[in-house]
């Protein structure tokens, strides 16, 4: 046993202490209805985050259509819990697999363009995605998809997130991950190292709409209803926000991005009328003071005083 | 020796302009050839040519007996040509580790499930790969510098960091576009030496492009000289520095 | 109505739109040309001046064109004012906290608006008596007339300022190379806020028209112009202006014709579906060049 998988034993570890005392608090009842609510919506937005980071992050391809790829995954979903009462984890599993086919089926073409012309193109291919389920009235076109069964619970989102960060952090500490690092550092010099540039584009762009669509499910199934304009591109956006404000290239970024932005959404509904002011601005001053987000490129465990930590502990 | 490398009247149209043409060349196993020739004259894209970067307009590269044509350059950096960049390439943000690292890619074997889960050749291979890579930035003194990034480097170092990425990719064929550039004699000293160590310890062929040409006629075999992207002159270093095109090449003026 | 009547109809109607869009289209692309940014904030800007324009003629009583007028002045400082407050800290930061900082702005417009204005939309006041053209079968009215007017008189005058004047050439300058251009002489920064100010007095205008044209305004009607207009802009080849003007008229008469023929839901997925078809085989736009990066 080496000193890499002792982490990831930690860090599962971790995982599940957390898990246990929010649980807990929740059977107790200390967590009410609506901050679990927001727990479970914190959980699916890291999922997300964390996913169009492994794509805008990590490869460096400026992608605006995560929303897109969740409403597949979730009228995917959605359909078949209710329509053909199929079990939670296949329907989620199908979900993902709809969303990733259509990721890299989006991806092959698209992810030749560059920069501002791929957000662009990715945003627009979002928007028809939610047009095109909009005119499907086998889903419910525009007034939505009722009679969801209530599936998503605590352990589900939990696990799923768990489980989208150990693949994530992975992936990105392999040699496929530092192929698409190495792509947003330098294409040209990525390729001439032997990186098939197009080949870890689409990976990576086809693993992040997996998860969103994974995601979709599990946000589909916390409500009875969902409907189209909840996966307009205002919502990539705000995955988005999550992931420059956590910071681009860092995980413990995403998690902290996905959890900030949710919170202070949820702090602020008392206030509805200042809350999208206050949010607008809690951005703009972090941008100003921050531009590269909280923890751009780093992750927590690189952070001064753990790594010293671990040097005294003899491991580089 | 056997013929690595063999180019059949290569030629390279941007729109109207002929950036090379009739580009015939020949590099034998374990040969130090030098690419010289005035600004301008279509040496960088000759090595883009070589790469993949471009493909001709007309002509045939042939490499280890299979031709280039067609193939994209990481397709031929897989098949053994690894190159460095006049203007330097690295992943900047990046540790001097990882960008060794990187180059290792096409000869790593574990796949996507195996590094997601951490299984199978994972752990086995990462290591060689990481021991691997702080073996070659010993030889290029960079292994106090592992973990800086790499952007923070001097200049001399990150000059030589490409050279020792480029190796990294294991290739036959090193193309090294100007690595002198902007060196001080000393460093350009250096390099040379460097230069005709790996080459032998790692069983090299190499084309240098340079504009110094000290460093060209002190190491390199046979010279190639370009002029407006055609190959003007072609022998062992003493004749081209007397072939009176070369000079009127260098120095202008009717001779 | 036969087709071909209603196919040119349905023109009419493509180019009022489009004309719209290209307003919007042209601060869009001045703003990218220059400092590389998508303002997404661009379309809120659009809805200020819209609201700007409705409060000149229900409060101080002017008719249209002073109205209008008024808008483009008062919004063109307050993009000014943007610029100055929100990007100019940010010359030197990442691209991407740029527009993350553009996200906030347009979103601090949004809601800001709705503080002030309340959400519920505004009936634009009539500003002329309806008046109509028959050409035949088909008919064009006084609204589209205003709209191809004003927007013909703006497109003149904006082309005469970018290609005669001054500051034209700066602006062209400063596109073309910020630190070549300081180094000429230019005050870089003076020329991105003239930016800011005419683009953003363009969209106002545009604002204004389409208040006129449809009669109801509201705090968020800039959202899906705006991500139109930038759609033209890049259909057209962004940082060209007469690509955003091409493109803009372009997805107009598109969405016009796709909701007259096919059906209005899916008038946005047909603008979209252009763009990336667009992009997929020309990818610097109708009007833009294919360059490189040089190895």
């Amino acid at each position: 046993m080496n000193t890499i998988r002792k982490n990831d034993l930690l860090l599962i570890g971790l995982g599940i202490v957390v898990f246990a005392v929010l649980q807990g608090m929740m059977t107790e009842g200390l967590i009410g209805a609506f901050w679990k609510l927001n727990i479970f919506i914190i959980c699916i937005n890291i999922i997300l985050s964390a996913s169009l980071n492994l794509i805008n992050g990590y490869t460096g391809q400026f992608s605006l259509g995560h929303a897109g790829f969740m409403a597949v995954g979730a009228y995917v979903g959605v359909v078949l819990t209710t329509n053909f009462h199929w079990p939670f984890l296949l329907a989620l599993v199908a979900g993902g697999a709809a969303a990733a086919l259509l990721g890299c089926l989006i991806g092959l073409p698209t992810l030749r363009l560059n920069g501002d012309y791929l957000a662009i193109a990715t945003l627009g291919l979002g928007e028809i995605i939610r047009i095109v389920i909009m005119n499907i009235q086998y889903v419910g076109g525009a007034a939505g998809f009722t009679g969801i069964p209530h599936l998503t619970t605590f352990p589900w989102v939990f696990f799923v997130m768990l489980f989208t960060l150990i693949v994530v952090k992975n992936f990105v500490n392999s040699t496929h991950g530092r192929a698409c690092i190495a792509i947003r550092e330098n294409e040209i010099a990525a390729e001439a190292m032997g990186v098939n540039t197009t080949k870890y584009k689409v990976i990576a762009f086809t693993i992040g709409a997996a998860f969103a669509g994974v995601a979709g499910g599990l946000f589909a199934h916390c409500f009875y209803i969902i409907n189209p304009s909840s996966f307009t591109f205002m919502q990539s956006f705000n995955y988005l926000i999550m992931v420059v404000m956590g910071g681009l290239g860092s995980l413990t970024g995403s998690i902290a991005g996905a959890f900030v932005v949710t919170f202070i959404s949820a702090a602020l509904a008392s206030w509805p009328e200042f809350r999208m002011i206050i949010y607008a601005l809690a951005l703009i001053l972090l941008m100003f003071y921050r531009p590269q987000g909280l923890f751009g490129y780093i992750e927590l465990t690189q952070i001064g005083i753990i790594q010293r930590l671990k040097l005294k502990g003899g491991h580089k | 020796m056997a013929e690595l490398l063999k180019t059949n009247h290569v030629s390279k149209m941007f729109g109207g302009l002929k950036a090379v043409s009739d580009f015939d060349v020949y590099i034998n196993q374990g040969e130090l050839i030098g690419l010289i020739g005035p600004n301008g004259a279509g040496k960088t894209t000759a090595f883009n040519l070589l790469t993949g970067v471009y493909q001709p307009t007309s002509g045939t590269i042939t490499f280890d007996g299979k031709s280039l044509l067609g193939m994209k350059p990481y397709q031929i950096t897989q098949h053994g040509i690894a190159r460095t960049f006049q203007n330097i390439r690295l992943f900047s943000e990046l540790s001097v580790l990882d960008n060794v690292k990187i180059a290792y890619h096409s000869h790593v074997k574990y796949g996507l499930l195996e590094a997601v889960f951490r299984m199978g050749r994972y752990f086995q291979e990462e290591q060689e790969v990481t021991e691997k890579s702080l073996e070659l930035l010993k030889i290029f003194k960079l292994a106090d510098k592992a973990y800086e990034t790499a952007k923070n480097l001097p200049y001399g170092a990150q000059r030589r960091l490409e050279i020792a990425r480029a190796l990294a990719a294991q290739p036959k064929l090193l193309l090294l576009d100007e690595p002198a550039a902007g060196m001080n004699p000393q460093e350009t000293q250096e390099l040379m030496e460097m230069i005709r160590w790996i080459r032998s310890q790692f069983g090299l062929t190499i084309l240098l492009i340079e504009h110094d040409m000290s460093l060209v006629m002190g190491i390199c075999e046979r010279i190639y000289v370009l002029e407006y992207g055609q190959i003007i002159a072609h022998g062992v270093p003493e004749e081209i520095k007397h072939n009176p095109d070369v000079i009127r090449a260098y120095l202008g003026g009717e001779a | 109505m036969d087709f071909a009547s209603q196919f040119v109809q349905q023109l009419i109607n493509g180019i009022s739109l489009g004309s719209i869009y290209a307003l919007i289209a042209l601060g869009y692309t001045m703003i990218y040309g220059i400092i590389k940014l998508i303002n997404f904030a661009h379309g809120d800007i659009y809805m200020v001046g819209a609201y700007i324009g409705f409060f000149a003629i229900t409060m101080i009583h002017v008719s249209i064109v002073p109205a209008l007028l008024i808008s483009m002045v008062v919004t063109g400082l307050l993009g000014m004012l943007v610029e100055r407050l929100a990007y100019k800290p940010l010359r030197q930061a990442p691209r991407i906290s740029v527009l993350i900082t553009a996200i906030g702005v347009s979103f601090f417009l949004e809601y800001t608006s709705m503080y002030f204005v309340s959400p519920t939309p505004r009936t634009f006041p009539a500003v002329f008596d309806n008046v109509s053209l028959h050409f035949g079968s088909f008919m064009v009215n006084g609204q589209q007339l205003l709209i191809f007017g004003i927007t013909f008189i703006l497109m003149v005058v904006l082309t005469y300022i970018v290609q005669k004047t001054k500051i034209g050439k700066a602006m062209r300058a400063v596109s073309f190379d910020v630190e070549t251009a300081q180094l000429m002489g230019i005050d870089a920064d003076r020329v991105i806020s003239i930016t800011f100010g005419i683009g953003s007095a363009l969209a106002a205008a545009a604002g204004v028209l389409v208040g006129v044209y449809y009669n109801s305004i509201d705090p968020l009607m800039g959202i899906m112009p705006g991500l139109k207009a930038f759609v033209a802009a890049v259909l057209g080849g962004i940082g060209i202006l007469p690509g955003a003007m091409a493109g803009g008229l372009i997805l107009g008469v598109i969405e016009a014709l796709v909701s007259g023929f096919i059906s209005s839901t899916f008038r946005d997925a047909a603008a979209f579906a252009i763009l990336i078809l667009v992009l997929l085989f020309k990818p610097s736009g109708l009007l833009g060049k294919n360059t490189r990066e040089k190895v």
